[in-house]
């Protein structure tokens, strides 16, 4: 069996992101280079945050997939240049988000602001912009808590970096 | 990761290190917030900050590690050091005290971190550069979210103030350590590896006055006071934390988890 570099790509398409299952970890763009040579794979992923426990579930999560799929090795590294940035995520990966109750990142302020005025973030579920933060940090380190004031439902934000 | 692991010369193993303990030290005094926090949200966020904090350690300590060549990876240097082998700043090392205290020595810390990685961005060691832009990211919304509460606590009740007041006075001086320039700065910048502390002093300074004004908190008067953590002497906190921190690796030697 010989593997085409398009159907490598297929496969890590399939591969979803642990902590926002609903996202491949190529629409979340931390795939970074994939190169393929006989049979043997190799994926350079950049993690999201330097300290993100599911770099770890990745890695595992790409190499069951791959050799599932007839990789006869496959060697992952880990990039730190350039740095992940959300500015990489296309529209249509943030309208996905945006359909699981994720409102999704904005652009970036420039520069430290160290005082705490921060742009209201739509809500994902009304698109009403009546909305506050509750909490900087959410569940993962990549989203913030939010609660809309408008259909008083919570949500996450996905936070710009 | 596309590391250069030759040193540039000899100190820059050790200039990498004492930014790595610095990380790693205060993850583990946040760490000890998980579950402890004043409401859900300010604790799920102080283990945000851990969590951040931790991953530039496991990075800056496996980058150091390497340049050292003597075969020691991230474990070996979290776990198997002992207290005068670490060379954190002090502050970072100091109990948590109340939620004022831990919330501004926090601040003081990561606003440190905002000046250092910017001047390390320009690193001659690509790789301590790439950890640099990628930790920026990170200490941005640390820094807001101290500040953010710096300001909340300092111009908030009278019981807040006073709290908050009483930390600036007990924690002011340890920052003192984090602008001092000894042998070990002097080569790692003569090389182009990293700033002098010296250098981040005006902007650090202007960041936190800023924030403390906002914050309507007196600065207490300077002192000559240097604590001494970057050079191995801690204060008697250090060997509370490294206890906790390193127990269970010590009581089962290259367990895997």
């Amino acid at each position: 069996m010989t593997l085409a570099l398009d159907t490598v790509w297929q496969v890590l398409a399939g591969v979803p992101d642990p902590e926002l299952p609903g996202i491949s970890i190529t629409e979340l763009a931390i795939v970074r280079d994939v190169q393929l040579n006989d049979d043997i794979v190799r994926v350079t992923v950049t993690p999201t945050y330097g300290g993100c426990p599911a770099t770890d579930v990745i890695r595992e999560d790409i190499h069951a997939a791959l050799i599932a799929a007839g990789a006869r090795e496959v060697e992952i590294s880990i990039t730190l240049t350039p740095a992940w940035s959300t500015d990489w995520l296309s529209d249509d990966t943030k309208a996905k988000l945006k359909r699981q109750g994720i409102a999704p990142p904005g652009t970036l302020a420039p520069g430290v602001k160290p005082i705490t005025f921060r742009p209201r973030i739509r809500c994902p579920r009304c698109d009403s912009t009546r909305t506050e933060e509750i909490s900087a940090f959410g569940a993962t380190a990549c989203k913030a808590l939010h609660r809309c004031l408008a259909c008083l439902e919570p949500f996450e934000y996905f936070k710009p970096i | 990761m596309n590391a250069s692991i030759t040193a540039l010369n000899p100190a820059h193993a050790p200039y990498v290190l004492r930014i790595a303990d610095g990380s790693l030290i205060l993850a583990q005094r946040l760490s000890e917030c998980c579950g402890h926090g004043p409401a859900l949200e300010p604790d799920i966020a102080l283990t945000n900050v851990a969590l951040d904090l931790l991953g530039q350690a496991r990075l800056l300590l496996s980058h150091a590690g390497a340049l050292e060549g003597a075969g020691r990876d991230e474990d070996a240097l979290a776990y198997w050091r002992d207290a005068s082998q670490f060379r954190n700043p002090t502050l970072c090392e100091l109990p948590n005290g109340d939620f004022a205290q831990t919330c501004l020595r926090t601040f003081f810390y990561v606003a440190w971190q905002a000046q250092l990685w910017t001047a390390l961005s320009a690193s001659k060691d690509a790789a301590l550069a790439a950890i640099a832009e990628k930790s920026s990211k990170e200490t941005r919304y640390h820094c807001e979210h101290l500040a953010g509460w710096v300001v909340r606590l300092g111009d908030g009740t009278a019981n807040s103030t006073e709290r908050l007041q009483r930390a600036l006075n007990y924690l002011l001086p340890y920052t003192n350590e984090l602008f001092v320039d000894d042998d070990t700065d002097l080569a790692a910048a003569a090389a182009g590896i990293g700033p002098l502390p010296s250098s981040l002093n005006d902007a650090w300074t202007a960041q936190v006055q800023a924030v403390l004004a906002e914050a309507t908190l007196k600065l207490p008067a300077t002192t000559p006071f240097r604590s001494s953590g970057r050079r191995g002497q801690h204060s008697e906190a250090m060997d509370y934390v490294l206890a906790e921190m390193q127990s269970v690796a010590r009581a089962h030697p290259g367990a895997q988890w």
